[in-house]
């Protein structure tokens, strides 16, 4: 029974939800928790967990995830800006790491092959942990996490060609021959038939990013089948992966292509919140193995030479790293908070450990050691991040006041616009062409298509969810103008800005007078009925063709809307339709008739000066 | 007792007086003071008549401050005055609401004083074309005092403008902290042309 796929899948949920939210309410966050959890259900405590190792490798599928959300956030304009700290404080990170390594373990009797190899492969850190800590902590758009994140996608990249250098530092043959196509279907071919077939995978990416997933995705959406969009959104990391994968690249640097190619798409908002949920379960998934898979046998084994060998690792990479941020003219704090973040070693060592092995570049009797010692040492890289935020943010909090305002992300504007339909797209126009900006949030995907080919920027989404409206900047909004005609899902969304986003004011259309009771009673001021300007437009034009003057027939409308709004209002504190609104109702319409009469026809200046409009006799 | 002002300030192109928004910003800042900007609140001249009557009942001054469009006010203060002005409210049998309140109007010309003259470019004085304002205030039983007209106010440099923000400022607190010599104001072209003259020292008048 402990194999069976449901028993695991028990084992592993129960473990994350019992640990992950103990963790968070202790500070230390859910990735700890789930190294926690991980080492609970190990084969080392409970012994519950099966098949640690293939459920690692279906995890890392995870990390894939993220670097696809992650390039969804980036526009390749940004990228571009971004070149000069991923290659140089990459480049500088790698080689640091690895001579510093190499030397280390040179002066203790090493081989130079094996130094090296080791010193590349635990130059890499871990994207996983990194980027899930700075995210739950906020700290991924600060300058020392825009650092981290340069410098492992430095590493996501270098990946590539370490799994073409490390066979060259093999001793022996070794299996080089068999191990090659393992990694690489496309070896047999010859370089430029395989140089052919990287260029056309990236190409086919960007191309088909570009011109195809559109149709495609507006084809899907305007089915309104809310899993088919959700399938194709796998469909397309699972596809891009599997692509790169046969070419021989690193799944996770494909799908993070994919990602910037898409992350000026309209679909980009719903895509991030489809995919989310994935993302955090498989990356909660990995770091459960990774805690599970702690060879602890070994550490107690050789409880000295583990610690020696993760002390060493962190304390290394940590010595690397803070003169690597100065260089690059980070303050003291950044670069610390860089340095904690980065060092320990990372999901990629346990790849390129297994496969220097496979190659006969390093022996088990180096290998598991630092295997376990990366482990280890991704266990602690929570820690570290607790030194950071309790220790160093606190003391460089109190040196300086004067911090660097966030980097403000495209979507600033000051309204958010929900449903941009035959209601909506007046007021988005209008605000537009006044110079105010408007971020469009809409469920039809054909509209959202059409609309972009006029150069209004508009998502496609489901605005009543929580995470869309907050991707859409409602924390940075002034207004929030509500323009969707379903009730039900408008008042969803009413509560749900009201609770989360209570500085917004809301502007809202209400389809019905019932609706426009609902909004008032949930506390939103300005309730506009859809049809009731219309209806006056028109009831003023009609006015006038029975013979009323222009002026009377738009005052008599005005105060017919004044009252009549009043009106609304009134009864919206009424609730169900009962007697006592029917009598309310009477006595709103009674009242409206006398004072449109007296308005019109009462005289009230008997000295014949007739000084106010409102003092004219009928006739006169 | 210090006297409540109200400031009706009509102005439908703010954006383009750099003097009527110093002057407002500068009204805008005095407490005691009600400012209220007849174009913000009603851009489509549909006047709330009671909302009106009720700020009046509320305040002891008040002031028209607004640019001299062909000699006279914009058109939403005559709007306004045609609505708000009411037979049994502002004049008529019962109509004592204004009755002792103190009124006057606060304007900016482009063109310097000289040519308010009658043998000048504009033939009149700018009291003498206030004469329906003048004459609308005494229906309704209130204290008209002359204009606060700030002349040559077509480019104007950051001094001139401080200098007849201060000028605004000191002429509406002098009427809010009553020490503005209403009998000594009564009379003359200009209020302002000599604050010295009609304001007293601390003493209220």
């Amino acid at each position: 029974m402990n194999d069976s796929f449901l028993f695991q899948a028990f084992i592993y949920l129960l473990a994350a939800v019992i640990a992950v939210p103990i963790a968070k309410r202790l500070g230390l966050g859910s990735v700890l928790g789930y190294l926690l959890a991980g080492v609970a259900i190990g084969p080392f405590a409970l012994n519950l967990a099966g098949g640690a190792k293939d459920v690692m490798h279906f995890a890392e599928f995870g990390v894939v995830m993220m670097l696809f959300l992650i390039g969804l956030e980036l526009r390749p304009a940004l990228l571009w800006r971004m070149r000069g700290p991923i290659l140089g404080m990459g480049g500088l990170q790698m080689l640091g790491t690895s001579v510093a390594v190499l030397v280390i373990a040179l002066v203790a009797g090493r081989p130079w092959r094996e130094s090296l190899a080791v010193g590349l492969i635990v130059a890499m850190s871990s994207t996983a942990i990194i980027l899930q800590s700075l995210a739950e902590k906020n700290l991924l758009k600060t300058r020392g996490g825009q650092s981290c994140f340069s410098v492992l996608l430095f590493q996501d990249i270098a990946v590539i060609p370490l799994l073409a250098l490390l066979p060259l530092l093999a001793m022996n043959g070794g299996s080089t021959q068999a191990a090659e196509h393992l990694t690489k279907p496309l070896a047999h071919l010859p370089q430029w038939a395989q140089a052919l077939a990287t260029f056309g995978a990236v190409a086919i990416i960007i191309l088909g990013g570009r011109f195809l997933l559109r149709p495609v995705f507006r084809f899907i959406a305007g089915t309104r089948l809310r899993e088919a969009f959700t399938a194709a959104t796998l469909l397309l990391v699972i596809g891009i992966a599997l692509l790169m994968e046969f070419v021989g690249l690193s799944a996770a640097l494909g799908t993070f292509l994919a990602g910037v190619v898409l992350s000026d798409s309209e679909y980009r908002h719903e895509i991030e919140t489809d995919l989310e949920p994935f993302k955090g379960l498989l990356l909660g998934l990995f770091f459960l193995s990774v805690g599970s898979g702690i060879d602890f046998a070994l550490v107690g084994k050789h409880p000295g030479l583990v610690a020696l060998l993760v002390a060493g690792l962190v304390l290394v990479k940590f010595a690397v790293l803070v003169p690597v941020a100065r260089i690059f003219r980070s303050d003291w704090g950044e670069s610390l908070l860089f340095a904690l973040a980065m060092a320990q070693g990372g999901e990629f060592c346990f790849v390129l450990f297994t496969f220097s092995e496979s190659h006969g570049v390093l022996g088990p009797e180096v290998t598991k050691p630092l295997t376990a010692a990366v482990a280890l040492s991704m266990a602690i890289a929570p820690l570290l991040f607790l030194l950071y935020e309790k220790v160093v943010a606190p003391r460089l909090a109190r040196k300086k006041n004067t911090r660097e305002p966030d980097e403000i992300e495209d979507h600033d504007h000051p309204v958010i616009l929900a449903g941009f339909g035959r209601f909506g797209h007046v007021i988005g126009r209008l605000l537009r062409a006044n110079g105010f900006g408007v971020t469009v949030l809409d469920n039809d995907a054909e509209q959202v298509e059409l609309l972009g080919k006029f150069g209004m920027q508009s998502f496609y989404g489901d605005a009543s969810r929580l995470d869309l409206l907050r991707a859409a900047g409602a924390e940075k909004a002034r207004l929030f103008v509500l323009a969707i005609d379903d009730e039900e899902r408008s008042l969803d969304i009413v509560r749900t800005v009201l609770h989360e986003f209570p500085h917004l004011r809301i502007l809202a259309r209400a389809v019905s007078r019932q609706h426009a009771y609902e909004l008032f009673r949930l506390g939103v001021h300005d309730v506009y009925r859809e049809t009731l300007g219309s209806a006056i437009e028109l009831g003023v034009t009609a006015l006038r063709a029975l013979g009323m003057r222009g002026v009377d027939a738009l005052r008599a409308t005005r105060i017919f809307k004044q009252h009549d709004e009043a009106a609304v209002r009134d009864m919206a504190g009424l609730g169900e339709i009962d007697s006592a609104y029917v009598t309310r109702a009477r006595q709103h319409i009674e009242n409206l008739e006398r004072i449109l009469r007296s308005d019109r026809f009462e005289a009230k200046d008997p000295t014949g000066n007739q000084w106010s409009p409102d003092s004219r006799k009928d006739g006169e | 007792m210090p006297s409540r002002v109200l400031i009706l300030f009509a102005h439908p192109a703010l954006q383009k007086s750099r003097v009527h928004r110093v002057l407002a910003n500068a009204a805008t800042a005095l407490t005691g003071v009600t400012f209220h900007d007849l174009y913000e609140r009603y851009p489509d001249f549909f006047i709330d008549v009671k909302a009106e009557q009720a700020l009046l009942l509320e305040h002891d001054a008040v002031i028209f401050q607004h640019p001299f469009y062909w000699y006279s006010a914009p058109a939403l203060v005559k709007e306004w005055q045609d609505h708000v002005l009411q037979y049994g409210f502002a004049y008529g049998e019962g109509g004592t609401a204004l009755r002792g309140k103190i009124t006057f109007s606060v304007l900016t010309t482009g063109g310097s004083e000289e040519s308010y003259r009658a043998d000048a470019a504009d033939r009149f004085t700018v009291r003498q074309l206030l004469a329906p304002f003048e004459q609308t205030a005494r229906q309704c039983g209130m204290d008209y005092l002359p204009p606060c007209v700030f002349h040559g106010t077509d480019g104007l440099d950051d001094a001139g403008l401080a200098a007849i923000a201060k000028e605004y400022v000191q002429l509406i607190s002098a009427l809010r902290d009553s020490t503005l010599d209403r009998a000594a104001a009564r009379n003359g072209e200009r209020l302002n042309a000599d604050l010295a003259r009609v304001i007293t020292n601390g003493s209220p008048a």
